[in-house]
């Protein structure tokens, strides 16, 4: 068995086999490895019982459920009115200028991915980002700078 | 002397740097071996002023703001050890007057009785303030479930997550469905732009969301439970779930809780993965299930037909919280605060152009002004009021002129917007009206599922419209056209987010038409937000001539020798607004 199957397998054990299980163990899946593949999609259709068409369309529904691979950070800046008044197009600027990549993309070296998502409910605090799962605010041109230097740094 | 010294940890005050402060006030009081009491809190909602510390001692009651980790250390010397409050940073204190005096007491907490008041991770914290007493004193007194549904109804509490329909009207349908299950959902997948209520609810007090969740199952007669939160929240999760383990060890869930003969029920978190339109309930339901977030036909309502086809009940985090207070103070206590149709009070999240940004609560009734200006401390930088965005991208945006509208559901929705989730999105005169509606356009033109035509496609051609009218290409005709899709789309859409969908272009068309007209006949941007519509000139006495902009002009459309002021060639000119960011020294005027 592969890697992958391990983990489906580990992850059907812990959620069981109900269609109810299905998002969980997509989540599970992204959580290991950033992305859902089309081979995870047959093997999970086939564990669940369903067909990889019913398993496709619930993934590419979320978008928290991304069925391209993805860095292993994953950039998500938060494009709500209230970032954008307090100056989100300079955040994206400077990520875009440091990591030499557009919204939408992934680096080269598979490191980071640089999205936009919906609100984050840091209104009040704006800019705000989220790094995998570790929220940022008040971002300015400088702090984001330091921010991704020191993620440059970890790698 | 007693002294407790409380720290706010809530997401707000981790941001601001809490974390630092709590560990510099702890590492104090150990090496000095300092007699006071070190607690950690969530968010106040004073979010402007993080991270806060509150001190508590024989004397009264003290909060400081901007509290870093050097402050701290004066703060503990002082006040601690030499009872000498260090008055300059103190922000609110019930003894004298201080600068946030009046942003605490010009509001009602009900709902907020416990965020930044406890703990939220300790359930003796949530004891020690009533909690849990709502469902035991049900237990106790026998109060049958009917009884229960009769109290929520006459305090006449609607649901907060924006539809205002009665809650307790709700749950007495969903009581008269017979069936072997039935199921509580909490929704708490908040995701109108603008609104964080939720987020701070589930962070600062979760064990309320859980307890009004038993409540309502004991009323229904609910068999299981899912609180559905958003992905994007993952503190509140985890705070979700160590209020749920507590409770469980405790007996509030489980089977024969609190000793009520077959009253068995437990909640498990469904963790959303991204998708706005999950907060409509059919969809959410879908989602749950393992589908994709599809809404529904209604009816059934999920009262009759929802999770699995079994009767269920979904409420709000905001309006699950309002009950155990119900319960323990009495409808009328509830009643008491409120406008005729619209009772309690509702928890705004204020952002934008705001001085004061953070959550408040007020009573149902108050004016919006006085929400903005009072307890917001007005516009930022001293400028003009110009409009409010209520409900998100379901709501719509009430002019300045409209700001002595009182805040009640019914009120609200007849300037055109909703109240919706709570969520105030303040805009000042440097704001585009136009822009705005296709921001929020363009939100809901993404997380359109895409089963209704006319929400799907409908958007789209709505929103390509208004980016043409900000690109400088606006036709005569274009503000008839839209307001004959938005119909259509409000008419022809199954859900919420179809029919509400138009709200924000068309109560901006509504109170700021001359802006469209500006742009689409005039071709200016009155607030100059729009850059294809503004004239780029250089001010001839503040530019230096350093070449700048006309080295990054892709249209090299700026002339000009080093050290002399420089030109702008209208005809090349592609209004792209580079000049304009480059520029050093504010040399390029906008017009």
């Amino acid at each position: 068995m592969t890697a992958n199957e391990h983990l489906i397998r580990d992850l059907v054990e812990k959620h069981g086999t109900n269609r109810t299980a299905l998002i969980p163990i997509l989540q599970g899946v992204v959580e290991t490895k950033n992305f859902i593949s089309d081979t995870d999609m047959t093997e999970i259709a086939k564990e669940l019982d369903l067909s990889a068409a019913q398993v496709f369309g619930t993934a590419t529904f979320y978008s928290f459920l991304s069925t391209e691979p993805l860095g292993k950070y994953v950039i998500r800046v938060c494009k709500t009115i209230t970032c954008d008044m307090h100056g989100k197009r300079t955040i994206i600027q400077t990520i875009e200028e440091m990591l030499k990549i557009k919204v939408g993309e992934t680096t080269p070296n598979k490191k980071f991915s640089l999205l936009e998502t919906n609100c984050l409910g840091w209104c009040h605090e704006g800019p705000a980002m989220l790094i995998n799962e570790k929220p940022f605010t008040g971002l300015t041109h400088e702090r984001v700078h330091d921010i991704i230097s020191d993620y440059i740094s970890k790698l | 002397m007693t002294t407790t010294v409380t720290v706010g940890l809530g997401s707000c005050g981790i941001a601001a740097g809490a974390n630092k402060t709590y560990d510099k006030i702890k590492a104090l009081k150990e090496s000095e071996n300092l007699d006071f009491s070190l607690k950690k809190t969530s968010c106040i909602g004073m979010c402007y002023r993080e991270p806060l510390v509150e001190i508590v001692d024989d004397t009264g009651t003290y909060i400081y703001g901007d509290v870093d980790a050097e402050r701290a250390i004066e703060v503990i010397e002082k006040h601690v050890n030499q009872q000498d409050p260090v008055r300059d940073y103190i922000v609110y204190t019930d003894l004298f007057d201080a600068p946030e005096n009046g942003f605490m007491n010009s509001q009602v907490k009900i709902v907020l009785r416990n965020c930044g008041y406890m703990d939220p991770e300790s359930i003796d914290e949530y004891e020690a303030r009533e909690g849990y007493q709502a469902m035991k004193r049900i237990a106790e007194e026998k109060i049958g479930a009917d009884q229960v549904i009769e109290t929520i109804l006459k305090s006449g509490l609607r649901g907060r997550g924006g539809g205002g329909f009665p809650t307790g009207l709700k749950w007495k349908f969903a009581r008269a469905n017979q069936s072997d299950e039935k199921y509580v959902i909490c929704n708490a997948d908040e995701g109108d732009p603008g609104a964080f209520m939720d987020r701070s609810i589930l962070e600062g007090d979760p064990h309320s969301v859980v307890e009004g969740m038993i409540i309502a199952a004991y009323a229904i007669g609910a068999t299981g439970g899912v609180i559905y939160c958003r992905a994007e929240y993952p503190l509140a999760i985890k705070r979700l779930n160590i209020a749920l383990g507590q409770a469980r060890q405790r007996g509030y869930l489980g089977n024969d809780i609190l000793g009520v003969n077959d009253f068995n029920f437990d909640i498990y978190i469904k963790e959303g993965a991204g998708a706005f339109v999950c907060g409509e309930e059919t969809a959410l339901i879908a989602s749950v299930e393992g589908e994709r977030g599809m809404p529904r036909k209604r009816p059934p309502f999920p009262a009759e037909s929802g999770l699995w086809r079994k009767p269920t009940n979904i409420n709000n985090v905001e309006t699950f919280n309002n009950i155990p207070w119900i319960i323990l103070n009495g409808a009328e206590a509830f009643a008491s605060w409120g406008t005729e149709k619209s009772k309690g009070t509702k928890v705004f999240a204020l952002a934008g152009k705001i001085r004061n940004s953070g959550l408040v609560e007020v009573p149902m009734g108050i004016t919006i002004h006085d929400v903005i200006m009072k307890l917001g401390g007005g516009i930022k930088e001293g400028k003009k009021f110009k409009a409010v965005q209520l409900g998100g991208p379901s709501g719509g945006c009430i002019p300045q002129y409209l700001s002595e509208t009182i805040v009640d559901y019914d009120s609200v929705n007849a300037t055109g917007a909703i109240m919706g989730s709570g969520g105030m999105v303040v805009m000042d005169e440097s704001t585009c009206m136009v822009d705005v509606a296709k921001f929020f356009l363009d939100f809901t033109c993404k997380e359109s599922c895409g089963k209704c035509t006319f929400c799907r496609v409908g958007t789209v051609r709505m929103l390509e419209i208004l980016e043409r009218i900000t690109n400088r290409e606006g036709r005569e005709g274009d503000i008839e056209k839209l307001e004959e899709l938005a119909y259509e789309i409000k008419d022809n859409s199954l859900c919420g987010l179809g029919q509400t969908a138009p709200n924000p272009v068309l109560t901006t068309i509504k109170y700021f038409r001359d802006e469209y007209e500006a742009h689409i006949i005039h071709k200016k941007c009155p607030a100059k937000v729009c850059r294809p519509l503004l004239t780029y000139t250089v001010d001839q006495e503040q530019c230096t001539g350093c070449m700048v902009c006309l080295k990054n002009c892709p249209a090299n459309a700026i002339t000009g020798e080093r050290k002399q002021p420089h030109l702008v060639n209208q005809e090349l000119c592609t209004q792209c607004g580079v000049c304009y960011s480059k520029c050093k020294f504010d040399s390029i005027i906008l017009t």
